[in-house]
């Protein structure tokens, strides 16, 4: 009988570049960036990793496909080596084979890390690629935006709430996450934005302005992970854990059947309740101390909060215009800025997230660190509401 | 007299209409003269229309029709056909839901192509019926008169034997070296002489020749006509011929220049379907097709047009046009501007045929489907049911003709669109199939969850670096 994950990995160095237009370097810089600082973090020599995945999601325009660059970059040769590619989720997927391989036992140490170079392209947003011959042949050619807008559509339906409420309650979302970014040095962007210009800003995709998406970045983060008992024989006494590790995608249903009327994202709520489960949280409104969702668009971080069980069914509105995930908030979310103002490197996204719950658990978070949280939630969304992924890492102390 | 005739019609003209006077306003610096012809609107296609899409909204109206007898030929006339070598006709016939048990050909040459085509279905001796489709987009150099005169269209008759709504009475042809205008193969413009000698020497000569001829062969007289459809982009001519021919002059039916333009091998199609809008049982339409000689079509309305309604008349296309005034938009659609629409533009749209060809049915004819396990109605179909897992067959069902609404939407001004904003969103169908659609044809301020929708077949991607198109179905409002 399977038991999960929880406990059964420590993570015990972690690291991550700036992030940005870093205009001044590629991939193999950005991976060594995050992975000299996690080396240093976990107090050991990079020859006793015993395994690595490394996760990319657009490498067509990047390094190409395979591990091999990682390997090159780390000069991390002879292992097995890994890459690893799940859309958004695809930094988190790299962690959960490293976490996977350190609890079966099959190694000692392990390696997880993700980077994207996004800024090599000649122009904002992500870049345009084949969906495979029968898509391109039938599904229409929509931006990322265009995706996570319909969420709004959805929700005004099935809520009767008005534009304008909602085009409010999403100002208030990407506001709050500018005030985060402010305070986080390696954030890709470090600027207070008033709610005015956030609500008068150009329309990007109905009803999400440009200040209601995240910008696209490149940087890169990393972590090492070993089991709870050879943390300890390194000398780790604060200790963080892996709680849960859970994932879970669409075969069809939200964009094929009548069975989802477009307002909630259907793998969140799948993932979420494994792993709260996995970690054993019953109430995670009160258990769960803060959270890095996937807010790619601020539709995306107001419908998440329902879908993680934070806010009740129509409730989001009212939380966030409360200022319940502020960083003064009930659950502090987006404390490093998030997606929207760190920046979103796919590959490295779900290891960045992780990366800001670890330094909060271990208190290492400065200007912006929150007051004894235990639990940290980390959410990835791939793909677009009606075909996506959604991928859930919880991390805590040890202790908890 | 022939026992064959017209069994239904319908038409088909682009929604949206240029306003004449922004052209001849934006042409005001340097050709003054346009401000003259800058009256009334002309239809446009949108970048997604061409001669096939026109051409498919109008078979599949025409087809509403409920008559037992099978289609047997589908013939597509045409100046301005999307494929030189890529049977034309065959996308259409696919598209339209017709049996791949068919006859089909593509015409073109002159802008006789439509009439041409419609005696050769009229003359056959098939037990079968036959759909007689023809359509243009012809394109125009900005500020040339042609500009102002062309619009697009398409028109589709189905003939046969039997319940007919108009008898065919006969019909006369000549060919001629007179030639009013040229496109030589492979350029894009027609090369126009001038109107006065087109005018006199051509429809003023040719036309009363070859209709006199029709008048001796079937005994009808001019009186005796009550629909003169003459298509003619030179204001004046068809009263001037129908004087010559001594047909009455409340006979000469509006060729619908003030508000939609001429639309080629299509129009004189066209205005035979405005004729049959009004006609009354026993009364005469006279249909002449002009270019390099002359085609006259004479039919006879029946009983059966009293209680015969199209499902896309003359008029009904004519009154559902949107207005526009952004003349750059013309231009644009046409393929008379590039615009600059950034790195995002620069996508590869090559087309597998292999992958086309293998699911064609689903591409080109929209056909999805219906689990044979738990009944449940799904595009596109893939190798186990969306609903309930099942590997089993998913059986052939056509979504083409059913009903939707829209269940979510955005409009998406970041995806790379040659009409921004790209409106996209879930399709939901009312028998539970759903996907995901582009929309077309919007009214921003109306458009909502729930609102109904139909289907309508559009080209999806230009490939501009092999010159291929992709078709595939739109979600459009219904009405």
């Amino acid at each position: 009988m399977a038991t999960g994950i929880k406990d059964k990995v420590a993570i015990i160095g972690m690291g991550c570049s700036k992030f940005g237009e870093r205009w001044d370097c590629g991939t193999e810089h950005l991976l060594n960036e995050a992975f000299q600082e996690a080396l240093l973090d976990a107090g050991i020599e990079k020859s006793r990793i015993g395994a690595a995945w490394y996760g990319s999601a657009v490498d067509r325009v990047n390094v190409g496909t395979s591990a091999i660059p990682a390997a090159t970059a780390l000069r991390l040769g002879g292992i097995p080596f890994t890459r690893v590619e799940n859309m958004c989720a695809t930094g988190t997927e790299a962690l959960r084979g490293a976490a996977y391989a350190v609890a079966a036992g099959v190694v000692d140490i392990a390696l997880a890390i993700g980077a994207e170079k996004l800024k090599d392209t000649g122009y904002g947003g992500l870049p345009i690629g084949t969906r495979g011959t029968l898509n391109d042949l039938v599904l229409p050619a929509t931006s990322a935006p265009g995706g996570f807008a319909q969420l709004a559509a959805g929700y005004r339906a099935r809520y009767g709430v008005s534009r304008q409420d909602l085009k409010n309650a999403m100002a208030r979302v990407s506001w709050k996450s500018h005030q985060n970014g402010a305070k986080n040095p390696k954030a890709h962007l470090q600027k207070e934005v008033d709610l005015d210009t956030i609500l008068n800003a150009p329309l990007i995709a109905d009803p999400l302005g440009i200040y209601d998406c995240c910008g696209v970045s490149d940087g890169a983060a990393c972590a090492i992970v070993t089991t709870p008992e050879i943390a300890r024989s390194l000398g780790k006494r604060d200790m963080v854990t892996i709680k849960a590790l859970q994932l879970s995608l669409s075969a069809g249903v939200e964009i094929g059947t009548a069975d989802w009327d477009g307002s909630y994202v259907r793998n969140t709520r799948i993932a979420a309740q494994k792993a709260y489960a996995e970690a054993g949280i019953r109430n995670p409104r009160k258990e769960v101390s803060m959270m890095e969702v996937h807010d790619c668009f601020s539709i995306t971080e107001l419908v998440t909060m329902e879908d993680l069980g934070i806010s009740s069914d129509g409730g989001a509105v009212k939380d966030i215009m409360d200022g319940f995930f502020d960083a003064d908030g009930g659950v502090p979310c987006q404390i490093d800025g998030g997606l929207k103002c760190f920046g979103h490197p796919i590959g490295a996204t779900g290891l960045r997230m992780a990366y800001e719950n670890y330094l909060q658990l271990l208190g290492r978070a400065g200007k912006r660190q929150l007051k004894n949280p235990v639990i940290g939630l980390s959410h990835n969304l791939g793909g677009v509401p009606y075909n996506c992924l959604a991928a859930i890492a919880i991390l805590g102390l040890a202790s908890r | 007299m022939s026992d064959r005739g017209i069994k239904s019609y319908a038409a088909y003209i682009p929604r949206q209409r240029m306003d004449r006077a922004a052209i001849a306003a934006a042409h005001a610096w340097a050709m003054p003269g346009l401000k003259a012809a800058g009256k009334g609107e002309r239809a446009f296609c949108s970048w997604d229309e061409d001669a096939i899409t026109m051409s498919v909204d109008a078979v599949r109206a025409c087809l509403k029709s409920p008559l037992a007898n099978a289609i047997g030929s589908l013939s597509f006339a045409s100046t301005t056909a999307p494929f030189a070598d890529l049977q034309n006709a065959s996308v259409i016939a696919a598209a339209s839901g017709l049996s791949a048990h068919l006859s089909s050909s593509d015409v073109g040459g002159s802008l006789r192509a439509g009439t041409s085509a419609l005696i050769h279905a009229l003359e056959s001796t098939n037990a079968t019926d036959s759909m007689v489709v023809a359509a243009d987009n012809r394109r125009a150099k900005p500020a040339s008169p042609q500009e102002m005169q062309y619009g697009a269209g398409s028109a589709a008759v189905r003939t046969g034997t039997g319940d007919l709504i108009a008898r065919y009475l006969g019909s006369a042809s000549a060919v001629s070296q007179f030639a009013d205008h040229f496109r030589s193969s492979g350029q894009s413009y027609d090369y126009h002489w001038e109107e006065r000698w087109v005018r006199d020497e051509g429809y003023l000569k040719i036309v009363p020749e070859v209709v006199e001829r029709l008048f001796k062969n079937t005994g009808v007289s001019a009186a005796q006509i009550d629909y003169f459809c003459l298509a003619a982009t030179i204001s004046g001519v068809a009263p001037a011929v129908a004087k010559k021919l001594k047909i009455r002059p409340d006979a000469v039916v509006d060729n619908l220049a003030s508000r939609c333009g001429d639309s080629g091998a299509a129009h004189p199609l066209m205005m035979l379907a405005l004729a049959l809008e009004t006609a009354k049982p026993g009364q005469r339409i006279l249909v002449i097709g002009f270019g390099a000689g002359a085609d006259a079509l004479l039919f006879e309305a029946t009983e059966a047009l009293t209680s015969y309604r199209s499902a896309a008349t003359v008029s009904d296309q004519v009154a559902r046009g949107v207005t526009d005034k952004n003349y750059t938009k013309l231009l644009s659609f046409s393929g008379e501007l590039e615009l600059d629409w950034g790195m995002r533009a620069e996508f590869d749209a090559k087309t597998s045929l292999t992958q086309l060809y293998r699911s064609s049915d689903q591409i080109i004819s929209f056909i999805g489907g219906r689990c044979t396990a738990c009944g449940a109605i799904q595009f596109p179909r893939m190798s186990a049911c969306v609903q309930c897992g099942s590997d089993g067959a998913l059986a052939p069902t056509p979504l083409a003709d059913e009903a939707a609404k829209v269940a979510t939407f955005t409009a998406d001004w970041l995806q790379y669109y040659p009409a921004p904003p790209l409106y996209v969103g879930l399709v939901q169908f009312d028998n539970g199939a759903r996907t995901l659609m582009e929309m077309v044809d919007i009214v921003p301020d109306k458009f909502d969850v729930g609102l109904p929708l139909r289907m309508v077949f559009r080209i999806k991607e230009r490939d501009g670096l092999r010159h291929h198109h992709r078709y595939f179905w739109k979600a459009t409002p219904v009405g």
